[in-house]
């Protein structure tokens, strides 16, 4: 499957960016309105984007009866992505989210680097989600972390039925003339190409430690970075910082996607998942060999 | 809303801004006020750009090249190509007894296209230096100062104002002009409600300016 990384579209304002998806994942939801942080909140950087939108939102009352029965009606799998600042704000949000038959799935997003929280545990978040909701639940974790792997085998342990990786990291800019943050809040969260291979590595980690079904994301640009998360072990994609640039990125992206598979050798581009972790070709098997078989 | 690859026809130089022509390919011009994604050749996000003229068959852009985007932009070799997505945003409100135009530097950027649309009413325009008054040739009708006279001494009283300038400048014709239309401008990461990097405070609360603008009334 493609999706969108939440926070990077709104599907309200661009349906059809949303309909080339197979999933549109909603910006985060927090249990209060947020209007998030003071501007600016963008700025670009050498191979990448800093952002700190700080979560803003309509708060949990008015995206149930405002938003969520528009998203409804799109005709796409509506994912929302819970947000908090504790352990009962996520499990309320879920609480409330469980009898919408318009939610497919729930993101707990336990890593946004824009809010500064009490940092519980990935893990007790999603244990009282768990209990909140019957929905299929993704923990989204951050990579700025000493091991990934033991915080993906602990959200496993806690009932997450996937993992969604990698959130941003925490990146500064400073104006090149005053030598001060460009950002308002100073710092903001790291996204585009500059986060790929730490997204690659976090994916490889996480599937090589829980096999759950994972959503790669983090500075895909094309099909084969695309199908390169696949292999390091991700069921499904999403696309962040490269709808801004390209709103047509979904079926751009899909299309590449296929070719990129079938370049090398796959009859659907799924069948390359997780093949970063098989041995190695052979010393002296090509492309070709690979191809015939 | 649309997304096009299209090809650069001319870069013409207008003191220190570009006058960027752009073949138009499908694209619609849109109403004077409105916006482009500009692909920054080399840069990993696009740069909005109001439309400044909408010649038969081209798109024209004026850019102030004042970092690595606007830079890259104003490089552009004729045949070279570049991504370009909209019209995005709202433009300007046209139905109006007494327009004056009123811009201040890179703003007087939709004034041409503006003019067009509202049949070349008066316009007076502000700028740093005679060098960047340059600008003022693409608007018909036009009435210039620079430094230290300011546009905002020029505004007559009873006119329906329409501006674009930098936010100082913005501030004072709303001072003088209550019932202004404004042109604002904010850093935008993807101009079509993606992003939520454009949200500025609207009528008490923070909203996207590139869905609800950049032409927001000043009342
Ligand atoms: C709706 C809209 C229409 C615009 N129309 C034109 C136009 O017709 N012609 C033109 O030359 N420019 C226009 N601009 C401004 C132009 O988009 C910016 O100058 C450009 O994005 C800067 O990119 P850069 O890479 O050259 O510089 P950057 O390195 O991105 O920025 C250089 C400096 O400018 C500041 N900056 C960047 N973007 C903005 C912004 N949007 N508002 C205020 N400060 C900013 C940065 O903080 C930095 O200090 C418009 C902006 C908007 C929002
Ligand atoms: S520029 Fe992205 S939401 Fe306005």
């Amino acid at each position: 499957m493609l999706l969108n990384a939440s926070g990077c579209l709104d599907a309200l304002t661009a349906p059809d960016v949303a309909r080339a998806l197979d999933a549109f994942v909603t910006k985060t939801v927090t249990p209060l309105p947020r209007d998030g942080n003071t501007p600016v909140r963008i700025a670009e950087t050498d191979v990448g984007m800093l952002n700190s939108i700080g979560l803003a939102n309509p708060g949990i009352d008015r995206f149930v009866t405002r938003n969520l029965p528009r998203l409804g009606e799109l005709g796409v799998p509506i994912w929302v992505s819970v947000g908090g600042f504790e352990t009962d704000d996520y499990a309320e949000i879920c609480s409330r989210l469980d009898d919408h038959a318009e939610v497919s799935a729930i993101e707990l997003n336990v890593s946004c680097p824009n809010v500064e929280a009490p940092a519980e545990s990935a893990a007790q978040i999603v244990a009282a989600a768990r209990l909140a909701t019957r929905k299929p639940l993704w923990a989204k974790l951050s990579p700025a972390v000493p091991d990934i792997a033991e915080v993906a085998r602990a959200a496993q342990a806690a009932g997450a039925d996937g993992l969604s990786l990698v959130n941003t990291i925490r990146g500064l800019k400073l104006d090149a003339r005053t030598l001060r943050p460009v950002l308002g809040p100073g710092q903001g969260g790291l996204s585009g190409p500059a986060l790929r291979p730490i997204a690659l590595a976090a994916v490889a980690t996480c599937y090589r430690a829980t096999q759950l079904p994972i959503v790669g994301m983090g500075g895909v640009q094309n099909g084969l970075d695309a199908l390169e998360l696949i292999a390091a072990g991700a069921r499904h994609v999403a696309l962040g910082t490269i709808l801004f640039a390209d709103p047509d990125a979904p079926a751009r992206v899909r299309a590449e996607l296929h070719t990129a598979g079938a370049e090398r050798g796959w009859r659907a581009y799924e069948d390359a998942y997780a093949v970063a972790h098989e041995e190695a070709l052979s010393v002296g098997t090509t492309l070709d060999d690979r191809s015939s078989l | 809303m649309r997304r096009e690859r299209l090809k650069v026809v001319a870069g013409e130089e207008v003191g220190p801004y570009t006058l960027v022509r752009i073949e138009r390919g499908g694209l619609d011009p849109g109403a004077p006020g409105q916006f482009f994604m500009l692909e920054a050749p080399g840069r990993l996000l696009p740069r909005p750009m109001s439309l400044c003229l909408a010649p038969r068959g081209e798109l024209a852009f004026l850019i102030d090249p004042i970092g690595p985007g606007t830079r890259a932009l104003c490089a552009m070799e004729p045949g070279d190509h570049l991504q370009v997505l909209g019209p995005l945003g709202n433009g300007f409100r046209l139905e109006l007894d007494r327009p004056l135009l009123v811009g201040g530097g890179i703003g007087v950027a939709p004034l041409p296209h503006l003019s067009e649309a509202l049949k070349q009413p008066p316009a007076v325009l502000g700028f740093r230096s005679e060098w960047h008054a340059q600008a003022a040739e693409l608007v018909p009708n036009a009435q210039t100062c620079v430094e230290p006279t300011l546009v905002t001494q020029l505004i007559p009283e009873g006119m329906d104002v329409l501006a674009c300038g930098p936010e100082p400048m913005l501030e004072a014709v709303r001072a003088v002009a209550p019932d202004a239309q404004l042109a604002w401008e904010a850093p935008m990461a993807c101009g079509y409600g993606a992003c939520y990097g454009c949200a500025v405070e609207i009528d008490g609360e923070l909203k996207r300016l590139c869905v609800e603008g950049p032409v927001l009334c000043a009342a």
